[in-house]
């Protein structure tokens, strides 16, 4: 059994007339102990995805799903007060913004205290023992005095730090972590990497790690979900995808490495942006950006299907070698 | 902590200086004598009219006069009333524990059901309930309170007769002044009746006053809530497993409060304003009515002591909520 498992799941917003989709069909399962990597631009839906799973939604969004267990438990047959005992226990998660994710108005030692004492009680010196062990564990220097600290005054760095301790602090089974390092200096970028790897590997737990930067996902991540404008168009192993992709989506954001144009003057872009609520094209969401489409992908949307050892989204999968196989496209014939 | 009390209270010096040269040249900028306007006398005769001259000091340089009056303020002489021959400063003591006990209800009021009021129409936002508490408190704000007022006193008073139409007390008790409030000094008196009929006499003009506050408040807690429910920390909270009550109580309000408590501040200026109307209206013993019939009658003194001292209670007031606002709001407080 996974210990996260979600089929079909769908997020809409808006009216229920005129919805937006904002995740559409989602398929996901992450095994205990796993780290999985969920790629995609702004507006692909991957935020949505963890929101939702968290129960984060609020009306007027509205979330439906075929399946939604976490290690056995029904996500959308919870309870409310059955929820608030599971997040921040079982399911914890850190955001993009460490600065404006913690609350300006209480220091580090009553955020982290906080959710240690919902979830497991204690005095309050055993607890202000902990928040200070967890401070440690996330390396925090000189964390005696940081713990009576308030958010303004660490930096990006130190507060996502704090975050992260917060996160780990009941011992979660799954850590979500939105963009954790996007907001960040690079510098620091790669101490908080190896900072959430080192926790995972110790506790043992399974890391959701959502970035649009792949090059994060390939030092990290055992297994791939790529995102476009809510469905997954791709996923896989690592290795697999990042040395063949077979989506043209993949492919792009792949080629829009810096590693892999070494010696250009310009990096390979993607151009055109993830369609919003009123320009979501018909046939293929990525047609109208994709140097492959045909009249077959402007008509008819591709559903999921598996090539070999992945899960695709496209008409006309490329192969091994980053070229068309099954079809070439009339009009490129000759070109 | 201490610094920040410290700048803040220097704050307080210009503004005060501010206002004395301003009541100052109140007796120099009114049309007429300053002689008259200080004796209270008309057509004196020329001996005495010089002789008073010089007892107020009038033949000095402006600036001598200025600093004279400086001076006295700092011994808390602030003249005497022209028609009852009382210090201004004791009449101001007696009075203003009136006014301070319908103000003090008043504000109780805004801050009992603004608060709720606005931090449910956040959360039930673009609702009924939402569309009934902005539309009921633009209407309140709306109302003149002097019209208001007389609408509370013909429906309540004269229809319905449930509440007394003016007055603090029923004539039939006489109590002594003790503390000067008198729900107070009703209750210290144990006789039951009479703290009812103080309760009773204060209903009318604590709604009339605390109508425009309320509304003020209902509707900046609303937008600072919703505001503040965007916020990512609200979001962090939530992922916490915190009890929608614990997001909302303490997450949520602890940060929405900032901006309400400011406003907060700026609204004793409005009840102190309102305090007027309302004493004036509901026949209350209080300030407000005391420099209203101060005006009435030239008493010169009293107005310029009056204002003085309303301006230096809002002054004291605005400084209570700056440190306040540090209190609750680290980031000022530690920043320099």
């Amino acid at each position: 059994m996974s210990l996260l498992d979600i089929e079909k799941l769908h997020v809409e917003f808006g009216s229920v007339e005129a919805p937006f989709t904002a995740v559409d069909d989602l398929d996901l399962n992450i095994e205990a102990g796993e780290i999985i990597g969920i790629v995609g631009e702004s507006g692909s839906g991957k935020s949505v995805t963890a929101l939702a799973l968290m129960g984060l939604i609020d009306f007027p969004g509205r979330v439906s799903a075929g399946r939604m267990a976490f290690a056995g438990r029904d996500l959308l047959g919870l309870t409310e007060r059955e929820r608030h005992a599971m997040l921040g226990r079982d399911i914890a998660m850190i955001f993009q913004d460490p600065m404006t994710s913690l609350n300006p108005c209480f220091t580090v030692a009553y955020q982290l205290m906080e959710t240690l004492r919902v979830h497991q009680g204690g005095s309050k010196r055993q607890l202000r023992e902990q928040a200070l062990t967890l401070l440690k564990q996330v390396d925090i220097p000189d964390p005696e005095h940081r713990l009576d600290a308030y958010p303004h005054q660490l930096s990006g760095g130190m507060s996502q730090r704090v975050m992260v301790a917060m996160a780990i602090a009941c011992n979660p089974r799954l850590l979500i972590a939105d963009e954790p390092t996007t907001a960040l200096d690079v510098t620091v970028q790669a101490q908080m990497l190896e900072l959430l790897l080192q926790l995972q590997r110790e506790r043992g737990m399974a890391l959701m790690l959502i970035t649009h930067d792949l090059s994060i996902i390939a030092q990290t991540a055992q297994r791939v979900v790529v995102m476009y404008a809510g469905q997954v168009v791709e996923t896989g192993s690592v290795p697999r995808i990042f040395k063949t992709p077979r989506h043209p989506y993949t492919q792009a954001l792949l080629a829009a490495l810096p590693e892999y144009n070494i010696g250009q003057s310009r990096l390979k872009t993607l151009p055109g942006v993830v369609p919003g609520q009123y320009d979501r094209p018909g046939g293929c969401l990525l047609n109208p950006r994709c140097s492959y489409a045909t009249d077959r992908c402007r008509e008819i949307r591709p559903a999921l299907s598996v090539e070999e050892d992945a899960l695709v989204r496209c008409h006309f999968p490329l192969d091994a070698a980053g070229r068309l196989t099954h079809c070439i496209p009339e009009g490129s014939a000759t070109a | 902590m201490f610094g920040f009390l410290l700048r803040r209270a220097g704050l307080v010096v210009p503004t005060f200086l501010g206002i004395t040269l301003l009541v100052f040249s109140l007796i120099h900028m009114i049309p007429g004598n300053a002689v008259e306007a200080l004796s209270g006398e008309h057509g004196m005769d020329p001996a005495r009219y010089s002789r008073l001259v010089h007892e107020f000091g009038l033949d000095q340089p402006l600036y001598v006069q200025y600093f004279d009056y400086l001076g006295k303020l700092l011994k808390g002489d602030l003249g005497f009333s022209i028609v009852t021959h009382e210090p201004v400063v004791r009449e101001f003591l007696t009075l203003f524990p009136a006014t301070l006990e319908l103000s003090f209800c008043a504000m109780l009021l805004a801050l009992i059901i603004g608060l709720p009021a606005g931090i449910l129409a956040a959360l039930k936002r673009n609702t009924f309930l939402d569309y009934s508490v902005m539309g009921v408190s633009l209407t309140g704000y709306s109302m003149p309170i002097f019209w208001w007022a007389l609408l509370l006193i013909l429906l309540f008073s004269v229809t319905l007769g449930w509440t007394p139409v003016s007055g603090r007390i029923d004539i039939l008790f006489d109590l002594p002044p003790v503390t000067g409030f008198m729900l107070v000094d009703s209750l210290l008196s144990g006789e039951l009746g009479a703290f009812r009929s103080a309760l009773s006499h204060l209903i009318l003009p604590t709604i009339a006053l605390g109508t425009i506050p309320l509304a003020v408040i209902a509707r900046m807690t609303r937008s600072a809530m919703l505001e503040v429910l965007r916020e990512d920390y609200v979001r962090t909270a939530r992922a916490k497993g915190l009890s929608r009550l614990r997001v909302i109580a303490i997450h949520a309000l602890r940060n929405a409060l900032i901006p309400v408590v400011t406003v907060i501040g700026l609204q004793v200026g409005t009840l102190l304003a309102g305090a007027i109307l309302t004493e004036t209206i509901f026949s209350w013993p209080g300030i407000g009515k005391w420099l209203v019939e101060a005006i009435h009658r030239r008493d010169y003194p009293v107005v310029q002591g009056g204002i003085l001292l309303s301006a230096s209670i809002i002054i004291l007031v605005n400084l209570s909520v700056d440190v306040l606002y540090g209190v609750i709001n680290p980031r000022i407080r530690r920043s320099s």
